[in-house]
């Protein structure tokens, strides 16, 4: 398994967002599937992390007016729910566990590991924008405690040796 | 017992369309289109089975109360945002079987006289997002979906729709709500989502593994199903076992088994040869039962008998070396991030069972914090919010408060006397300072 890497389009790009013909033909196709245009927001969003990598005010406003809603009730959306990174991401975003299961498993052992070998805590990124941590709360594979998630990949039954060998492999990446 | 919602589990390529019919795979539902939708619903009560979401609702009667002679589009929808902590069984099907969770989907949408179904799957399921999305391409080619299924003349269309990160959005009015593309804020029952549902239309909510035993129990019958189990808990369940055991993992069990045989004979026993201590028996937000209750049989009502509940089925299980204020603290933490803040005493209590967790572990306790939990608590559930997350950080919290209050006591006991509680006043010198009189 090889976890893709996000790549972020920079801010200075995303401040007035217009949809080219793929993603407008795609956004078409999934307005189909509802009889409403504002059910395709979660969907909407999903398409532009997925482009852009995250989503800005500049990305906001687009899906806005391509849906016929208001920033302020896109950006009430989009706040709600995790996912959606408000900046630019990492390359790798770290998705630690740190619901019972996986703490009773060693979570914050993998968290200390990380400390130690990258230097950031919850909430923090590498200075060069590979790494970033992030506790998040039940990932539903509890099975394979302790789990983290990067990107899109779910690593279980991480132990620390496990963990110091995917960082160097997707240090190497680089 | 023999396999029967994980069959699928070590067959090569299993998730392929031909393997699922090898092993038997859409034949429940040619059945069901023989029928008329009413017999299938009649079928699906007759087997007695409950929702396996958490709430444990009879299935066929849930079908049944969405009304017959509506006018406008029904639906269906597939609550594939599994996020109780400790649950993981419904990616152990996805995994194994999509094509059965779709056979189900077409059965229930069928028997309700819905045309347009939707996946609701967590965010962070990408890839079986993507297992599902591939699974539905395969049978839309051979006409298991679409249109006029199988020379019916009945159409289906399926559609997967990604969450994107929130807990609550497995509650079924949130996740409706965020399917209509909103904040996931449950609404207020009634009316419930049988009578106004998705746009606003009739909709049935029903949990992947429900619809998994759907396909089973128009193959072989109700009869059958009611066979494995034992009266008002029938049927084939997945137990998630998690935490301090040796094999950790998805075990397929009858409903009536006792803990004891999932916990030690299925998942290997306590990790290190260490003793119980305790487990939630049924998602984190079940509240939870101490090392006695081993005996106890997992099914709906000897949960509830045994003061707590069956929920999703994920056991979480604790040895001896566990401190359970820790673990407060760490459900405290999960309730306070995931209430979705509609409710004052489950926005505010669920934080504020937090601080209280927090500072007893630093060290900061007072004599009034576990009597001050168990208010917290009681005020937060009984039916004081919208939805049931009060009851879901409640009952759990309130529950290890009475069962392992000494941990509780011992904590306080360590800690250092708090600083004084008042303001600091100063003192009256007979003239008023401010005002330099």
């Amino acid at each position: 398994m090889k976890t893709q890497a996000i790549s972020a389009t920079p801010p200075e790009q995303l401040q007035q967002v217009t949809f080219d013909s793929a993603m407008e033909a795609r956004i078409e196709e999934l307005l189909q599937r509802y009889p409403t245009k504002r059910a395709a927001l979660l969907p909407v969003l999903w398409l532009c992390q997925e482009r852009y990598g995250w989503i800005s005010q500049g990305v906001i406003e687009a899906v806005a007016r391509r849906l016929g809603e208001s920033p302020a009730f896109v950006e009430g959306v989009v706040s709600f729910y995790t996912m959606f990174f408000r900046q630019p991401p990492a390359k790798y975003v770290l998705q630690l566990c740190v619901t019972l299961s996986c703490e009773l498993c060693g979570a914050q052992r993998l968290a200390q590991r990380i400390k130690e070998k990258l230097g950031i805590g919850f909430g923090e990124k590498t200075a060069d924008g590979v790494f970033q941590l992030v506790g998040v709360e039940c990932l539903g594979a509890c099975g394979g405690a302790p789990v983290l998630q990067v990107n899109q990949d779910y690593y279980e039954h991480m132990s620390e040796e496990a963990l110091d060998q995917l960082l160097e492999e997707l240090a190497k990446e680089q | 017992m023999e396999s029967i919602l994980l069959r699928a589990r070590g067959v090569p390529n299993s998730r392929d369309l031909d393997s699922y019919l090898a092993r038997g795979g859409w034949e429940g539902l040619k059945r069901a289109l023989a029928m008329a939708p009413e017999a299938v619903i009649q079928e699906v009560i007759d087997s007695e089975l409950r929702g396996r979401g958490g709430a444990g609702f009879p299935t066929g009667r849930k079908w049944s109360f969405v009304p017959k002679d509506h006018p406008g589009p029904k639906y269906l929808i597939c609550n594939a945002d599994e996020s109780e902590p400790g649950t993981f069984k419904d990616r152990e099907i996805i995994e194994y079987d999509p094509q059965m969770v779709l056979e189900g989907i077409a059965i229930a949408a069928y028997a309700i006289g819905a045309h347009t179904a939707y996946i609701y799957i967590r965010g962070e399921f990408f890839r079986w997002a993507r297992l599902l999305e591939e699974a539905i391409g395969q049978a839309r080619s051979r006409g298991f979906l679409g249109k006029d299924i199988l020379g019916s003349g009945f159409d289906l269309e399926v559609w997967v729709h990604r969450g994107a990160g929130a807990y609550i959005c497995g509650e079924e009015t949130a996740l409706i709500e965020s399917l209509e593309g909103k904040r996931g804020f449950p609404r207020l029952k009634p009316p419930f989502p049988a009578v106004v549902g998705l746009f606003g239309q009739p909709t049935v909510v029903n949990n992947v593994e429900t619809l998994a035993c759907i396909p089973h129990i128009l193959t072989r019958g109700a009869k059958w199903f009611a066979s494995i189990g034992r009266p008002r808990n029938t049927g084939p369940k997945l137990f998630c076992v998690s935490g301090h055991v040796n094999r950790p993992g998805v075990y397929e069990l009858p409903l009536g088994v006792s803990f004891r045989e999932i916990i030690y004979e299925h998942a290997g026993g306590i990790r290190n040869g260490n003793r119980l201590k305790a487990f939630f028996p049924g998602g984190s937000s079940a509240p939870v039962l101490t090392a006695q209750d081993v005996d106890v049989a997992a099914d709906f009502d000897a949960c509830a008998a045994a003061g707590s509940m069956l929920g999703s089925g994920g056991i979480i299980v604790m040895d001896e070396t566990v401190n359970m204020v820790e673990v407060g603290r760490n459900l405290a933490h999960f309730y306070a991030h995931e209430s979705c803040g509609q409710c004052t005493p489950c926005r505010e209590g669920s934080d504020w069972c937090l601080d209280i967790f927090n500072r007893l572990l630093q060290g900061l306790g007072h004599p009034s914090d576990p009597e001050q939990l168990l208010r917290i608590c009681r005020y937060a559930s009984q039916g004081m919010t919208i939805c049931p997350l009060g009851d879901a950080f409640a009952l759990p919290i309130s529950s290890l408060v009475t069962k392992f209050r000494e941990e509780f006591e011992a904590a306080i006991k360590r800690s250092r006397p708090l600083p004084p509680q008042k303001l600091p006043v100063m003192p009256w010198t007979g003239k008023d300072i401010r005002f330099g009189g």
